[in-house]
């Protein structure tokens, strides 16, 4: 991949490495702590946590179902319980155990997906998560977080841990651009601006992020000046943020790794339609699995490119009304 | 009924007898719900609360070193609510189940009801929910047991084999979970919906400690309860023999299809209640 080179971004971590070494780094913070791994950790990064803690890491093998309802017993016993899994797996085989055994009670479970989008890359499509942001925004009261960076997935790491009650986070698997800074100030439901503009706003999550930014170069040299927004909490979804965006620039381009249906386009249009109508285009994957391949050739095939981000820009723009 | 370390089993009945027709009548009143899966794990609820195998505190439900009740079988949510107000653990009328507003909802909700441990109604559950709080409570240094109860059908699920390997790999013998093996489940004879037996061998197999009893036999029941709190090293499934709809002749007669899920008339429940109370 060579996403946010043409523009200068940095390669940076993987933001799974980064929630790896964030949650060890917590380990004395959180003396209570314990990790559920389901014989994934050295993919999810939990591992790290395990090596320093070993009293408060159990291993429950290949069983997601198991392992999120005995973090869910952990969490109400009274301890704060981190479990992770490949994001498909973890949202889609365990689902029925995150919505009854952590989230119906509340408890205090983080729930960590790894190798989500399509980025993964050879292993192909049964190990790609591209429905997780939507599984587990149907969820009532789930947090959903999705950092872009290795910075950010840091300070979220640290946000989760800090709040009560349920919350997924997505992580990748491959090296991503830098796009904020080290010590970054990250809020739960509140977007970052990465880019001021006022033609369109860019809205992304995930690795899409340095792709949007990309994507507002290239713009900019069309004359369009484009806003971007990191949005790295789903659910609960920054309104305001949106709502200024629709009312200052009149258009919106959504970008995700991620399923069209249930993903950040539905829950930004939403919102959109509601508060303050205006032009939208919506970038991720269409109806589709994707399939095995290099992640950059993926990303080009399946159009989670900043080319893309530009076509439905110049769209939106064109519908302008007014 | 415990005085002075034994058991007042004529007491214990009493008690039993209460709460089995609490769950006719509120699931009669309420129009809906299970009575028969109730009847079945009267004993084993009534001796968990009342027989001294659990160690509680009405007045402090979220005491930290208390043993634990997960009710897997969340259906049997009836008897759980009486067992809880007879206890005086939760001051609500049973008889509000399944109203809207209630906090008394068709299946146990923790986050609503005091002394309820877990919520669930998926089964499959609550045997995973109980090892982590057994896990939990072994980090903490409590010296406590979790119990829960599942369904024999229940047993069908894979995440209940899931929680028994994991639970032997990690010894924990604070673990007792009781099958109520009453022998039916929604379709049916369980017998022929899902075939388990050999059941204890393959508990035995997947490394826990197997007691096979008579779920309805006071000195039984109470003395199977009590070896199941023994720390053995290993964990232990208490396998009961049960009868759906104990107690009651008029499910005896079609324990099956026809009374899985479904209330007694009004009639049929002041039948049973004399039944139950003349026995």
């Amino acid at each position: 991949m060579n996403i946010g080179t043409g523009i200068g971004l940095e390669l940076g971590d993987a933001t799974r490495n980064a929630f790896g070494e964030a949650l060890r780094d917590l380990g004395d913070s959180y003396p209570t702590l314990v990790v559920v791994d389901g014989d994934v950790g050295n993919s999810t990064r939990t591992e790290p946590f395990g090596k320093a803690y070993p009293d408060r890491f159990f291993q429950v093998g290949i069983a997601e179902s198991n392992m999120v309802s005995v973090a869910a017993g952990f969490a109400l016993a009274g301890r704060k319980t981190v479990t992770a899994s490949f994001a498909a797996f973890l949202t889609s085989n365990a689902y029925d155990q995150i919505r009854m055994s952590v989230a119906f009670p509340r408890a205090d479970v983080k729930l960590v997906g790894s190798h989500a989008g399509i980025s993964i890359g050879e292993d192909g499509p049964s190990q790609m998560g591209i429905e997780d942001l939507a599984l587990m925004t149907s969820v009532p009261g789930m947090i959903v977080l999705c950092p872009a960076d290795a910075a950010s997935a840091r300070c979220l790491t640290a946000r989760m841990l800090e709040s009560e009650g349920p919350v997924y986070m997505r992580t990748g698997r491959p090296k991503v651009p830098v796009v904020h800074p080290e010590d970054c100030d990250l809020r739960i439901g509140r977007a970052a601006t990465l880019r001021e503009g006022s033609d369109v706003t860019l809205i992304a999550c995930g690795l899409m992020v340095a792709v949007a930014l990309e994507a507002a170069s290239m713009l900019s040299d069309e004359g369009v000046d484009a806003r971007v927004l990191d949005m790295h909490t789903l659910k609960p979804i920054d309104a305001d943020a949106i709502r200024t965006a629709a009312r200052e620039t009149g258009a919106i381009v959504t970008a995700e790794e991620h399923l069209l249906d249930g993903g950040l386009g539905s829950i930004v249009a939403r919102v959109v339609c509601r508060e303050a109508p205006c032009p939208m285009g919506f970038v991720g994957l269409d109806n589709t699995f994707a399939e095995s391949g290099p992640p950059g050739e993926l990303l080009e095939k399946y159009g989670l490119t900043a080319a893309r981000i530009v076509e439905e820009a110049r769209g939106v723009v064109a519908r302008k009304v007014g | 009924m415990v005085r002075d370390g034994t058991v007042d089993i004529g007491a214990l009945e009493a008690i039993r007898r209460k709460l089995a027709i609490s769950s006719i009548r509120a699931t009669t009143k309420a129009g809906s719900g299970h009575p028969s899966t109730c009847l079945s794990a009267s004993h084993l609820v009534t001796a968990l609360y009342f027989g001294g195998v659990m160690h509680y505190d009405p007045a402090r439900p979220d005491w930290p070193g208390r043993d634990r009740f997960v009710l897997s079988k969340g259906h049997a949510a009836p008897i759980l609510y009486a067992a809880l107000a007879e206890a005086g653990v939760i001051d609500l009328d049973p008889m509000s189940l399944r109203e809207i507003g209630s906090p008394l909802e068709g299946h146990p909700n923790a986050r609503k009801v005091a002394g309820v441990e877990a919520s669930t109604g998926s089964l499959g559950q609550g045997l995973s929910l109980a090892l982590g709080m057994a896990l939990a409570a072994r980090l903490d240094g409590h010296d406590s047991r979790v119990f829960a109860l599942l369904g024999d059908g229940e047993v069908d699920e894979g995440q209940v084999w899931e929680a028994a390997m994991a639970a032997a790999k990690y010894d924990v013998d604070s673990l007792v979970a009781i099958v109520d093996r009453n022998g039916y489940q929604q379709m049916g004879d369980a017998h022929k919906v899902m075939p388990l037996d050999p059941l204890p061998s393959k508990w035995e197999a997947f490394g826990w400690r197997a007691i096979e009893i008579d779920g309805h036999d006071w000195p039984v029941v109470l003395g199977a309860l009590q070896e199941a709190r023994e720390r053995s090293g290993r964990p232990t499934v208490v396998i009961a023999h049960t009868q759906k709809g104990y107690g009651v002749s008029r499910i005896l007669q079609d324990p099956g299809n026809k009374f899985h899920g479904v209330p007694l008339k009004a009639d049929e429940a002041e039948a049973a209640i004399q039944e139950i109370e003349s026995a």
